[in-house]
């Protein structure tokens, strides 16, 4: 099953993903896929220094679907994640990021 | 209202500076994660879903309109402009920086306002009656004795690392309004030999993945032993509670293991043990305290007022709004409102900078200065003059803020569930909208009567779900999200722990669900029977077919 990894900025607790350029990325259309373990791997690595480097707190694989080449999320929980927002839209606060 | 001393000026101003040192030092390497973890969370700040979130204790549930301000001021100029009441009667901001938290926290100190003891094993704010020195039905204010085991615990060297966090509610009236029994520790204010007031003192209460109702451990406690006798519980909880499995490391697990009598003896032989007297609070300190909490001066008003009861023969929304949201009052001519934070569309417990703006201003024209939470995540001004009744109600409605459901089914108690909580498995928020939409007409939740909807997105049960007549509970079950009902949970003197009806049902399936289960009460029920009557009475049978069929 392929994997992104995410974790949360330390600095504003915002969702991040990895992405193929090596930043940290909000929009998880950005995250770079891992379609092995080794892959997999390699990517937490890069995370691990990512949180040395007081970047990221957090980072953990995430399991995702690949839907005609976007990035799917696969839990309830990892949707709301990547939304940014809770499943409130219509909701009177509920402001854009 | 309790005013700082120096001493609470200077320890708490002493805490942001500490505080923000630390993030410093977290943001400059020299703490990691790991080291900085604790430190946060012992000052509410935890790390959730899409962002921190900030605990800020509302000790007892008591608001200056200046502190309610503040926190407007917070939620607008460092949240998302809004925040969220909760069950510890405490508010939080669930989109805050790491980087602006220490300004916050200094934000906080100005109006002598913090986050200490909204986390960690620690004592944690204690709750109580939120109509205390107001209610027609009370013995005594509480808010004096929880402000003392406030000052008594904050800081406590002994009891600063417990096995796990503890909860302390105090209700001084005849009516249990503070849920006191599933507490750690609940303290009843009772009229004892002689007529002196003291405690009846309950144990062992929680809700969580293993529900308790507290124990009677001492029917009366005379009050000038609270802290030393409170300290002999602590004590022994603190030397015998688990440490290795946190989810048997409650007080509760320990009383329940060990029996209420062996417990009730090894603090007894503990309070024998220790000197009573050093640790008791003086007689001077007490009055002291006691002197913060002088009732407001109340001008006489008369006890009825003609044009408030014209109002209700020619306004049914104000009528209905007025049936349930205006609770009489110690002093004649005066009254209790409550402000919904249940509008139907709205997340229950969610209060905008602005209203928390308007009900700042309602409390100065209309309610003596103060504002209380309640558990159930409401607002109360606590006195307001009867005649002026009308036109407070004029400026909520105005604002969507007079919606008439206190107690009743639209009452919901709902926690943030999976929208915003790293802990949670399911969501409760949308549930909670979808099943307010179900019964948004009045003269419907007006029909079924007081009944008490509690929904948790987890098994910690924030959303006290063990208590609610009708409980929700969201489970992951292999990646969804599912919903367990219970029924027949109490929160008050009848406290009880609702039964899990069966088998769990999908998020969309919830509202009809829980309109079966309504249906299946009114149809069953006696004339004059509340929903729990019913339940008590006629038991799981009906409940159970109308949901899942027969056999």
């Amino acid at each position: 099953m392929p994997n992104v990894i995410t974790a949360n900025r330390l600095t504003d607790g915002v969702v991040v993903y990895l992405a193929s350029n090596g930043q940290w990325s909000e929009q998880i259309a950005n995250a770079r896929v891992a379609d092995t373990d080794e892959e997999t791997k390699a990517l937490e690595a890069e995370a691990e220094n990512a949180v040395r480097e007081r970047r990221i707190v957090g980072a953990y694989p995430m399991p995702i679907a690949l839907r005609d080449g976007a990035v799917d999320p696969l839990s309830v929980r990892e949707r709301i994640r990547a939304a940014h927002r809770t499943t409130l839209t219509k909701d009177w606060y509920d402001v854009p990021l | 209202m309790y005013r700082y001393d120096e001493f609470d000026h200077a320890f708490v101003r002493e805490r942001v500076a500490e505080f923000r040192d630390q993030v410093e030092r977290r943001l400059s390497g020299a703490l990691t994660e790991e080291e900085f973890r604790p430190l946060r969370l012992r000052n509410g700040l935890y790390l959730q879903l899409h962002a921190y979130m900030l605990r800020i204790a509302i000790p007892y549930g008591v608001l200056s309109p200046r502190q309610l301000r503040q926190l407007a001021y917070i939620g607008r100029k460092w949240d998302r402009g809004y925040g969220h009441f909760t069950t510890r009667q405490n508010l939080q901001f669930h989109w805050m920086k790491l980087v602006d938290v220490p300004d916050v926290l200094a934000a906080l100190a100005d109006v002598e306002m913090h986050c200490i003891q909204t986390s960690g094993n620690c004592v944690r704010n204690v709750t109580a009656d939120p109509y205390a020195d107001a209610a027609n039905d009370e013995l005594e204010d509480p808010r004096p004795w929880c402000e003392i085991l406030r000052q008594w615990s904050t800081l406590h060297p002994e009891f600063s690392w417990l096995p796990r966090k503890f909860k302390i509610a105090i209700s001084g009236a005849a009516e249990d309004r503070a849920a006191t029994a599933f507490h750690d520790i609940g303290l009843r204010i009772v009229r004892g030999p002689g007529g002196k007031n003291g405690f009846r003192v309950l144990v062992g209460g929680g809700m969580g993945r293993t529900p308790y109702v507290g124990q009677e451990i001492r029917s009366y406690l005379p009050k000038e032993h609270l802290l030393s006798y409170i300290e002999s519980i602590l004590r022994v909880y603190n030397l015998f509670g688990r440490r290795d499995n946190i989810h048997k490391a409650r007080i509760k697990i320990l009383v329940n293991q060990l029996g209420i009598d062996t417990f009730r003896d090894a603090v007894e032989a503990d309070w024998e043990a220790t000197h009573k007297t050093a640790i008791d609070l003086p007689e001077d300190e007490r009055r002291r305290i006691m002197s913060y909490f002088a009732p407001p001066e109340l001008p006489e008003q008369p006890a009825r007022d003609g044009a408030l009861a014209a109002r209700r023969e020619t306004d049914p929304a104000f009528a209905g709004w007025y049936k349930h949201n205006v609770l009489p009052h110690r002093v004649p001519g005066y009254a209790s409102v409550v402000i919904s934070l249940k509008e139907p569309g709205r997340t229950p417990g969610d209060a905008s900078s602005d209203t928390m703006d308007l009900v700042a201003d309602l409390a100065e024209r209309f309610g003596h200065d103060e504002v209380r939470v309640n558990y159930t995540q409401n607002l109360v001004l606590p006195h307001v003059a009867r005649t002026d009744i009308p036109a407070l109600y004029d400026e909520l409605a105005a604002a969507g803020l007079a919606t008439g459901n206190n107690e009743l089914l639209g009452d919901m108690i709902c926690c943030p569930g999976l929208d915003y909580c790293n802990l949670a498995n399911a969501r409760s928020i949308p549930i909670a909208k979808e099943i307010a939409k179900r019964f948004e007409d009045p003269a419907r939740q007006e029909l079924i009567g007081d009944l008490r909807l509690n929904m948790s997105g987890c098994i910690n049960a924030c959303g006290h779900h063990h208590a609610g007549n009708i409980g929700i509970l969201g489970v992951d079950k292999k990646g969804t999200e599912l919903y367990q009902i219970t029924l027949g949970g109490s929160p008050k003197d009848d406290a009880a722990i609702g039964t899990i009806i069966g088998p769990g049902f999908r998020a969309e399936a919830v509202p009809q669900v829980i309109d079966t289960i309504v249906d299946t009460y009114l149809e069953h029920r006696d004339e004059g029977e509340s929903f729990l009557d019913t339940w008590r009475r006629v038991g799981a049978a009906p409940f159970k077919e109308a949901l899942y069929g027969a056999g």
